[in-house]
């Protein structure tokens, strides 16, 4: 007889040795501890969700800029002469309007978090030593920070009549 | 290739590679982007002046790659969102790929005119 004999019920012979094991609702199998369970020993602590929201963070951010970025390089880019028409008077006309101030703020927002931790991940894979890490995510953080800054900053103060 | 890499090639590979070196130029456009904007706080005259290498045949170019590298992230970007949370997306990535590879070719090629256009009349004349 071989070992890979079956019962009808598809349960191998020996996980479905039944009454021949001995086991009953009465007379129940030992009960075999799970290797990684948390006991009163386990740190309570654990190193929790953050990386999994950022990787939500970087889909959700991503389907939003997609229509900002895009809408944004039509508006530069593309319509009524391209680049040409850029100058300070399209800015302030544009700034003039709550709508815009709010997609630029948004989008300068989501592009700057979206690619911070992209590039976070980016140093987190081949910068090897923590040392290296630490520095390059350091100044990352840093140009973050003032990036943002900076950015929200000249789109709360904007001044048409700064001459 | 070094041995016992877990670096498997083709579709799915360059496909990640393209999306990371897209997503590092486009950091370091946007921090510079800021900085050029900011000058708006400064002066007219200084904005101005710097918009105006913007719009130089050099830069130009450098702006229809600017362009090259948004749309692919972008595009490539959704199809990573697809293959994530669409149920078939791991079986039809590479469809999925060639797809926006061929919308990218048709924006890229729809972008010429309306972001080089002036760069190529100030090169050959108007």
């Amino acid at each position: 007889m071989s070992t890979t004999e079956t019962t009808e019920s598809g349960i191998g012979p020996v996980e479905g040795a039944g009454e021949l094991s001995g086991y009953s609702p009465e007379n129940p199998a030992p009960v075999i501890e799970p290797p990684r369970k948390r006991t009163t020993k386990t740190p309570k602590s654990t190193r929790g969700n953050f990386e999994m929201y950022g990787w939500l963070f970087m889909r959700l951010s991503g389907i939003v800029l997609v229509v900002l970025v895009i809408g944004h390089l039509l508006i530069q880019l593309v319509l009524d002469g391209g680049v040409s028409k850029i100058g300070f008077a399209f800015v302030a006309g544009r700034w003039a309007s709550p709508f815009w101030q709010t997609w630029d703020l948004l989008m300068l927002w989501l592009a700057m978090l979206h690619g911070a931790n992209g590039l976070r991940t980016i140093i987190n894979d081949y910068a090897e030593r923590p040392n290296t890490r630490l520095w390059l995510k350091g100044l990352l953080y840093t140009a973050t920070v003032f990036t943002i800054l900076l950015g929200t900053l000249v789109i709360f103060t904007f001044d048409p009549n700064i001459r | 290739m070094p041995a016992g890499t877990l670096y498997r090639g083709r579709e799915g590979m360059w496909s990640w590679v393209a999306h990371r070196v897209t997503g590092v130029l486009i950091f370091f456009f946007l921090f510079v982007h800021v900085l050029d904007t900011a000058l708006v706080r400064v002066s007219p005259e200084a904005y101005d002046t710097v918009v105006a290498t913007y719009k130089t045949p050099l830069v130009a170019l450098l702006e229809y790659g600017l362009v090259a590298a948004i749309l692919f992230h972008a595009l490539n970007g959704l199809r990573v969102i697809a293959v994530d949370f669409w149920a078939k997306g791991p079986r039809y990535q590479k469809q999925m790929l060639w797809t926006v590879v061929g919308v990218w070719l048709v924006l890229m090629i729809g972008a010429l005119y309306p972001v080089l256009g002036h760069a190529v009349r100030e090169v050959f004349g108007s």
